[in-house]
């Protein structure tokens, strides 16, 4: 399916305390790409990923998300679309076990016995967490969590997947796994990360956040290509590009 | 930190527990809820002097130990930190009630002895039937339970907010108090002003979590209803289990085994 | 301070359960009614957080001892009423269950006292008004403070009130009153203090969260509703335990009448039979229901002990040892039941 592409325009964003997160932002995904938003603190790709599945409402621009435009009216539509991961696994897996976690989802679309089951064990088997289905959360390591945070949205076969910081602090056994795993996806994947070299296995195009305005917008290589770019807004190049011969790394 | 640290875990041993697998633990949560209640009404029904019929009880607590095989120090260490706190109030009924009520050969017993005594058996009685209810069912079932019952589901799904977070909140406040400790030398810096602060933005944080919580249900479709699936089944063995630990109760609050039993060993030896 | 199982009555335990579920129903429809769907979430973390603040100490000035936060007023401020209720109840239910603090049938009691009370009595009927609409910070700190004593003088005073009626502790209502309240003096104004300070605080950072819970209108006639529920809770419970007493009214005077005139025996004060009186009434099942065990010599009902003692006392030898040999026969089937279970879960190997 051609349609799930995710297009924003102008997007500005004013806090109620005067605050501007997002000035002017425009892009357009298309249908399986995957994208990562990557931008020093405070650049603003939180509040731009909040915008994705409407918990936060523009102050001026457009969003559009598949054939819908974000309003009021599409919301359940869009959030059933879009599946948001967020960056603590604690805040995500607020159920009292892992089934519950994965099953509160479809319950709220409607599914009920044995469709619910099957919907809730092959999320987590897609995952590889099917053994931690009685599990409470707590008891779950950061990798666990995290592969059953992305359960959870699973569930609800979205089309678009949306990660914050998935790889944020777990340890690199963990966050290797992760990553094989996010790779095996083919939706629509937007990440945001501090973790480059993630962004640089996954990501063929990168958008750079600045101030809260798109700085660049390109294939993920040559953006971390650009040293002038990157030490503008702040970041530096991941590690597998430093000091490779063959990239014409200096350091 | 350590008190906290400790209680901690002893709070998770506890939470574990109740993820064994024995027949008791695959019960409905509403025949293991009911049973207690009725034990514990059964317990606390007897008269203020009443000691021997109270000790057949233990068979209760006893029992479910050793059919969902816990671990019985630890839940009798548990048991023996509460206990003081009844005798607190108890402990002045020998004082106040002086009259001898029972000679046991030479030894004579008052009253207040006695009503002292039952209130440590009825301590040790109530407060083991809770642990092990905990032990054997968990707190997520114990609430469902609750909830099939009759109790309101705002006040249940918010009680199984509280629980998830529970561990979460507990050790954030453990690594903001530990910080707190080791900046502070003996008493200095432990007062009432920086643990005011401490809490309040403990209290920030919590507030931010929550909302971030929140944020993640309306990700995932929620709409203000809480939709939770029933997973037991109320069947014949939880009716037997119901009933028979009923009908023992109440035997055994008509009857005192205990004085029958004492009744024909003496006159055996008499 | 929690009211424990092993002090409690039937009667009373029933009646506050019924008077705490009763006002958890209320607050769960009232709580539901006002369609904010993020309170549920908040209350429950809240209540997390109430959990969290209890394990942390503060050290009290000059005294070597050391606090911690009690958190009822606290929470009334940030939720009102009834969603503060709830959270109280729940952490209460939580303690209960697995630090089995009080015990499960006081749980009534204490939701009662801790809950009810700052929610229900000091936070809207004191707090507010005193505060008015725009409170200078002396004001706002001398408020807080003066409600938090109030709401540890009225728990506290339940607590005497529900162990003094449920007769199973024999400490005179006045002593104990004595015992309770001036201590309770001091922790309340501990508390004032602390919760005071935690709410300026907040009201720093993020003032915008104090507001929610001061705009929620509480209309005075929706506790006034609370109220007259109660007050026909309470009559209709007193009425079916005193129904329940009074069913063999003979047997009652019977054994009082043996109390009274004992007359090898000294007579007792005043205070012993009011109490006694108090323990036949409240009895869910008074033993002289049972004519059976009546036969048997118990030393539950006074009077019958009274009675027996000089003849037989080779009796209460009998329940000692028929007692030891039931502990022992109890303990054993733990002990085989346990064994099983672990040739069970071994015995494959």
């Amino acid at each position: 399916m051609s349609h799930h592409i995710v297009a924003v325009k102008n997007l500005r964003h004013v806090y109620p305390d005067g605050t501007t997160a997002l000035r002017d932002v425009s892009f357009r995904i298309h249908h399986g790409e995957s994208v990562a938003i990557i931008g020093a603190n405070g650049a603003g790709k939180s509040t731009l990923l909040l915008h994705l599945n409407g918990y936060l409402v523009p102050t001026s621009g457009e969003i559009q998300i598949g054939d819908f435009p974000l309003t009021k009216g599409t919301l359940p539509q869009i959030r059933r679309t879009v599946g948001m991961v967020f960056q603590e696994p604690d805040d995500q897996l607020f159920m009292p076990t892992v089934y519950d976690d994965v099953a509160f989802g479809p319950l709220n679309l409607g599914l009920t016995g044995d469709d619910l089951d099957r919907c809730v064990i092959e999320a987590l088997e897609r995952v590889g967490a099917r053994h931690l289905v009685e599990k409470a959360p707590y008891h779950l390591s950061g990798g666990e969590k995290r592969r059953v945070a992305i359960a959870t949205v699973l569930s609800m076969s979205p089309d678009i997947l949306v990660l914050d910081e998935p790889t944020n602090g777990l340890d690199p056994y963990s966050r290797r796994q992760l990553i094989a795993l996010l790779k095996e996806f083919r939706h629509t994947r937007i990440f945001t990360s501090h973790d480059l070299d993630m962004v640089l296995d996954l990501c063929e195009r990168t958008i750079v956040l600045k101030d809260g305005e798109v700085r660049a917008d390109g294939p993920t290589l040559e953006i971390f290509q650009d040293e002038e770019l990157l030490e503008e807004c702040r970041l530096e190049k991941p590690l597998s590009l430093q000091g490779c011969p063959v990239c014409g790394g200096r350091r | 930190m350590a008190s906290i640290d400790a209680a901690l875990l002893d709070f998770q041993r506890l939470d574990r527990l109740a993820a064994g697998s024995s027949a008791l633990h695959r019960l409905d949560p509403r025949a293991k809820v009911l049973v207690v209640l009725v034990f514990l009404v059964s317990v606390i029904s007897f008269g203020r002097y009443q000691l021997s019929a109270l000790l057949p009880f233990f068979v209760f607590p006893a029992v479910l130990i050793g059919c969902a095989d816990l671990p019985a120090g630890y839940l009798a260490r548990k048991v023996a930190l509460v206990c003081p706190f009844a005798l607190v109030v108890g402990i002045f009924n020998p004082l106040v009630d002086t009259e001898i009520m029972v000679h046991l050969g030479p030894v004579a017993i008052s009253g207040g002895w006695l009503s002292c005594a039952s209130i440590l058996v009825r301590a040790l009685l109530t407060v083991s039937a809770a642990l092990i209810l905990v032990a054997t069912t968990g707190f997520p079932a114990i609430c469902r339970a609750l909830e099939q019952l009759g109790m309101p589901k705002v006040f249940a799904v918010q009680l199984l907010f509280l629980y998830r977070y529970l561990f979460v909140l507990a050790e954030e406040g453990g690594r903001a108090a530990r910080a707190r400790e080791l900046r502070s030398f003996g008493n200095k810096g432990q007062g009432m002003a920086s643990y005011s602060s401490l809490i309040g933005s403990l209290l920030l944080k919590t507030w931010q979590r929550a909302e971030r919580i929140h944020m993640a249900m309306l990700a995932r479709g929620f709409t203000g209803a809480f939709q939770v699936r029933q997973h037991y089944r109320f069947g014949r063995p939880e009716f037997l289990y119901l009933c028979s630990w009923s009908a023992l109760f109440v035997l055994l609050r008509l009857f005192n085994p205990a004085e029958l039993f004492g009744a024909f060993l003496t006159g055996l030896f008499s | 301070m929690h009211m424990a199982d092993a002090l409690l009555s039937p009667a009373v335990g029933g009646t506050m359960w019924a008077a705490s579920a009763g006002t958890i129903a209320y607050c769960s429809a009232k709580v539901k009614r006002d369609l904010d769907d993020r309170k549920v979430p908040l209350m429950g973390v809240l209540g997390a957080f109430l959990f969290a603040a209890q394990m942390i100490n503060f050290s009290i000035p000059g005294t070597g001892s050391s606090g911690h936060l009690g958190g009822g007023l606290l929470l009334a401020i940030l939720l009102g009423p009834h969603a503060a209720f709830l959270t109280i109840a729940s952490v209460l239910l939580v303690q209960a269950l697995f630090f089995a603090d009080g015990g499960l049938l006081a749980l009534g009691c204490n939701i009662f006292n801790m809950g009810f009370f700052p929610a229900f009595v000091v936070y809207p009927l004191v707090y507010r008004n005193l505060m008015g609409t725009r409170p200078s910070r002396s004001r706002e700190t001398w408020v807080t403070v003066f409600c938090a004593m109030i709401g540890l003088q009225l728990g506290p005073l339940a607590v005497v009130l529900e162990t003094v009626a449920s007769g199973i502790a024999e400490l005179p209502f006045e002593t104990f009153l004595l015992l309770m309240l001036p201590i309770h003096l001091a922790i309340g104004l501990v508390e004032g203090v602390v919760t005071s300070a935690i709410v300026s605080f907040v009201r720093k950072a993020r003032p915008e969260l104090l507001e929610p819970a001061a705009a929620a209108s509480f209309a005075t006639w929706s506790l006034r509703r609370v109220l007259v529920g109660f007050l026909l809770l309470a009559v209709a419970t007193g009425g079916v335990v005193s129904a329940f007493a009074s069913k063999d009214p003979d047997g009652l005077e019977w054994a009082i009448a043996r109390i009274t005139g004992g007359s090898e025996l000294q007579p007792r004060g005043p205070l012993h039979q009011t109490l006694a009186r108090l323990q036949g009434k409240v009895v869910l099942f008074p033993d002289y229901d049972f004519p059976k065990s009546a036969s048997k010599t118990e030393p539950a009902a006074p009077a019958k002990v009274e009675h027996s003692l000089p003849v037989h006392s080779g009796t209460s030898l009998a329940g000692m040892v028929g007692s030891l040999v039931v502990l022992l026969l109890v303990v054993l089937s733990g002990l085989i039941l346990k064994k099983r279970n672990l040739r069970k879960v071994y015995g494959i190997h």
